[in-house]
């Protein structure tokens, strides 16, 4: 019972199964945690790993099949109204009603929460001030950035003081700075009032803010403690490697390979190993190998993988690109409105054949814009823009024979099975007969997609997914791929693949484009520009723009939130 | 009144202060529909392109062709001969062709008789119904006529004394207006919440919502009570216009008129709420709302078509659409005044589906996500 009374949440042999199009999914199989009173836990996980379930389940929204969730010593199915009357949920939209005001949310939710009118305004000014809101209290919610957005729902969720607080993915499509933010209020509100948090993300980063992590990977728990105690048996397992004669590129190709390595990803002007044991990679004559500090991912992707298996070498495309002279993207002081507003200001920079070029920012940033207009979907309204040597402005469809495009959302025929998906792309890049049907076997044997060709689209994992979205998008071997936030959500192995597949294609000669959100894909990149309000702030490689950071061994997410900072500021 | 319940209902309404196409679904759309019923659509006939064929012009057939001439209900046009009058027919400029053989004069007086061909088009059958009794009844007024000219008593026994009550002047849009407001309201109360259900699901602000201390009863309710307001609107907006703009007579009493549609209000409003707890997007339900309540209440209800004369399979499920019961009590408030007979027996009907409705409305809502 002194058990029981001292844990904030309590699962046991918890399962769900979902029904979905006639086939039983498991979202959740045989899950036991505790989460601690007054800490804060983070429940880590990619898409699809049964985070949001696990949530709804403890908020008393859905019924387990077996097993039970105790909140508070109450049981969450049986006693719903009691758990909910004592708890503080944010879903993950915040479950704001946007044609309202930020006043007219407080108060709905005060009245639900039968807060006593007597102490609603001290409440509300408390709230207000701590998410900044106070001078935005009439303007309607669905006005409001991402970011204010969020803590406009956390402010809801917050209104009575309540003893656990849920957070559903807090802080998805939310720009850096208002991520910060967000991770402050969490904690004051666990000094001050004791609150225990249980928050749920996809970015693995977040796992070294939380006092306590639980691992969830389809639908099973990996692993549970604080972030150091799973980062403990990396310790001394993480080198970062350097080497003058070879590309980064070729030198994550060749260590990959290489017995004993777990992982080996790009990270800046190096490539970050993870080893089976203690000792380094082999040394290679001009090779540098320094150690690194563990970081949560390292841990998260060794549970995954197990024991290092080799990697098999991928052949991206069939044939190498012909080499270009001079630029392959070029824009100049390029701009476009809507209406009065400036989405994109006086852009200009340039793209050189092979390159992996990133473009980061937040939401509203003018990412998106940027990149329409380079895809030829939207038409500038001024400057000059030429991709693959051809002026977008007069020969749009030109270039986009030219141009492989991959979206975040996957656009895909979503009843249609992969094979036919990868006949219609084929076929909408006038692809035909022979030429078409090699195409298709060989993105069928390149991206491993035969087992599932007859596989509904839909219904596909979301690796499989991202698989397929890609190999549609290479179906015309194009010179120049965009990607548009490709790998957000999906878990860190099939972020892994993903990544040794475009950067094989940009040794080929393919060149690269990445909007990007997620700090870590910025990384992987040659160069990238961090957008902000419709300009350009900064432009360079990773370690330039890392290295113009005044914080000590900053990271691109401290480089990216001083940027913002000294432009608002400005 | 809790004070859960009163944010949810100034919730709803700012929502719908906020929102034009709620105010647009309650206020524009019962104009729209009424306009253009009220002023579009007529189902009387008058002025009927009639062909006339008289193969051998003479007096009788002066007399019996002036018969159609003088009438409001024809108008008529002269043909010489039988194919001509097929080919305007065929044209479309006729709907209707009476042949006088040459014979006519002769045959008139003699003990069988003389034969009068009447030729419809029967594409319409409805309108060929009335054009054939119109031309009866000028028939029957020229024999009478005829008769009484040459000094005789008519032949016939038997006369039939007209008298049309409830809807003396025969204008159809005194029934279609009245049928018009049970459409009209359907469109409120099943349309309107099953979308703004719908919304709260697609928005994801019903699971924020659910995990309040706010019992189901209570959101449910604060649904019910802000549409029902908004549906009585219209209704007013709908009855000021039928009597002051129509013209319609309202025999029966105001409070009974207002009494039965709040009954009703709350049927359709249970219709909307059961969609919407089965359909969880706005598509989806809007959808559902349209096929299964407005659909069935335009043509099922009684509203234009005779649900007597439709086949016995579809009288029968005529029963499970409210809008039936709705049309006939309003029919019979506007044109014949507070006929309790007619009344009770459907406001009993529409009570029990109400409660059906209702019932399952609260049986599949829990509180939860699935």
């Amino acid at each position: 019972m002194q058990d029981t009374l001292t844990s904030a949440l309590e699962a046991s042999r918890l399962s769900k199964t979902f029904l979905a199009g006639g086939r039983r999914i498991t979202a959740l199989e045989n899950v036991s945690f505790r989460v601690r009173r007054g800490v804060v836990t983070g429940l880590i996980g990619p898409d699809a790993a049964g985070k949001s379930t696990l949530m709804r389940l403890a908020a008393g929204l859905l019924i387990p099949d077996s097993g039970s969730i105790r909140v508070a010593g109450l049981d969450a199915t049986r006693q719903s109204l009691e758990v909910q009357s004592s708890i503080g949920y944010m879903p993950q939209r915040f479950g704001l009603y946007e044609d309202l005001s930020v006043q007219e949310n407080l108060d709905l939710y005060a009245d639900l929460q039968n807060v006593a009118i007597e102490a609603r305004p001290s409440r509300f000014g408390e709230l207000l001030g701590m998410a900044g809101l106070a001078p935005f209290v009439h303007r309607l919610a669905g006005k409001l950035s991402g970011g204010m957005k969020q803590k406009l729902g956390l402010a809801c969720a917050l209104v009575r003081q309540p003893s656990l607080l849920l957070l559903d993915e807090p802080t998805v499509g939310v720009d850096p700075v208002s991520r910060r933010e967000l991770w402050g209020i969490v904690y004051r509100l666990v000094k001050e009032m004791g609150t225990s948090v249980l928050l749920s993300t996809a970015y693995l980063d977040e796992a070294e803010r939380c006092d306590e992590v639980i691992l969830l990977h389809d639908g099973h728990l990996l692993d549970q403690g604080s972030p150091e105690s799973l980062r403990e048996p990396m310790k001394g397992r993480v080198f970062a490697v350097k080497a003058a004669d070879v590309s980064r590129r070729t030198l994550q190709a060749s260590l990959s390979r290489e017995p004993g390595v777990i992982d080996a990803l790009i990270h800046g002007d190096h490539v970050r190993v993870v080893m089976e044991g203690q000792s380094p990679p082999a040394s290679r004559p001009g090779m540098e190998i320094s150690p690194l500090l563990p970081r949560f991912e390292d841990s998260f992707v060794t549970l995954l993988k197990g024991p290092a298996a080799p990697v098999h070498a991928v052949t991206a495309q069939g044939r190498p690109v012909s080499a270009t002279a001079g630029p392959v993207i070029e824009l100049e002081n390029l701009q476009r409105r809507f209406g009065d507003f400036l989405a994109v200001k006086n852009v200009s920079f340039s793209v050189s054949q092979g390159e992996v070029f990133g473009l980061l920012g937040a939401n509203g940033a003018g990412k998106s814009t940027t990149f329409r207009m380079l895809c030829g979907l939207l038409s500038p309204s001024a400057g000059k823009l030429r991709v693959a040597g051809v002026d977008l402005r007069h020969a749009a469809s030109k270039a986009r024979a030219k141009i492989g495009y991959m979206s975040q959302k996957f656009s895909l025929y979503g009843n249609l099975s992969a094979l036919e998906n990868l006949r219609f792309f084929g076929a909408a890049y006038g692809l035909s007969g022979k030429q078409g049907s090699n195409r298709i076997a060989w993105a069928l044997e390149e991206f491993s997609l035969s087992e599932i060709r007859d596989a509904v689209s839909g219904d596909l994992s979301l690796g499989y997914k991202q698989r397929l979205a890609l190999a549609c998008a290479l179906m015309h071997e194009p010179d120049i791929l965009f990607l548009d936030e490709p790998t957000s959500g999906v878990d860190p192995l099939a972020r892994r693949e993903f990544w040794r597949r475009i950067n094989e294609l940009a040794v080929q000669g393919v060149t690269v484009m990445v909007t990007t959100h997620f700090m870590e894909e910025a990384e992987y990149c040659d160069r990238l520009a961090i957008m902000a309000a419709g300009e350009i702030l900064t432009l360079g490689t990773p370690s330039e723009i890392k290295a113009s950071a005044k914080s000590e061994n900053p990271t691109m997410e401290d480089a990216f939130v001083e940027l913002i900072q000294a432009k608002e500021s400005a | 009144m809790n004070i859960r319940l009163t944010g949810l209902i100034r919730k709803e309404f700012l929502q719908i202060v906020r929102d034009p196409s709620s105010i647009a679904i309650a206020f524009l759309m019962p104009l729209v529909l009424l306009l253009l019923f009220g002023y579009g659509v007529s189902l009387d006939s008058e002025h009927i392109p009639l062909g006339l064929v008289v193969e051998a012009p003479g007096a009788d057939t002066s007399s019996f062709t002036a018969e159609f001439h003088e009438s409001r209900y024809f108008k008529t046009f002269a043909y010489t001969n039988t194919r001509n009058a097929v080919q305007a027919m065929m044209a479309g400029k006729i709907n209707a062709v009476i042949v006088l053989r040459q014979d006519f004069a002769r045959q008139l007086r003699q003990p069988d008789g003389a034969p009068v061909q009447l030729i419809l088009n029967g594409v319409d059958e409805n309108t060929a119904r009335i054009i054939s009794g119109y031309v009866d009844g000028s028939f029957q007024n020229w024999l009478e006529h005829d008769a009484a000219m040459r000094g005789m008593q008519s032949e016939i026994p038997v006369r039939i004394e007209q008298r049309i009550w409830f809807n003396s002047e025969l204008r159809s849009r005194n029934f279609l207006v009245p049928g018009l407001i049970a459409v009209i309201m359907t469109l409120i109360g099943a349309l309107l919440t099953a979308l703004v259900m719908a919304r709260e699901w697609e928005r994801g602000t019903m699971e924020a919502l659910l995990v309040t201390p706010v019992s189901m009863s209570e959101v449910i309710l604060g649904k019910l009570i802000p549409y029902f307001l908004l549906g009585m609107g219209g209704l007013a907006l709908s009855v000021a216009m039928a009597l002051w703009l129509f013209e319609v007579p309202l025999r029966g009493s105001l409070w009974v008129l207002f009494a039965a549609s709040a009954l009703f209000l709350i049927t359709a409003l249970g219709m909307g709420l059961l969609i919407s707890s089965v359909a969880k997007s706005q598509f989806v339900a809007g959808q559902v709302a349209i096929i299964g309540t407005f659909l069935p209440a335009f043509i099922l209800s009684g509203f234009i078509f005779d649900i007597n004369s439709m086949p016995k399979i579809v009288q029968v499920i005529t029963h499970v659409i409210a809008a039936r019961y709705y049309v006939a009590i309003l029919q019979t408030l506007f044109l014949a005044g507070d006929e309790w007979q007619v009344i009770l027996p459907n406001a009993a009907a529409l009570v029990l589906l109400a409660t059906i409705f209702l019932g399952l409305t609260w049986r599949n809502t829990r509180k939860r996500l699935e």
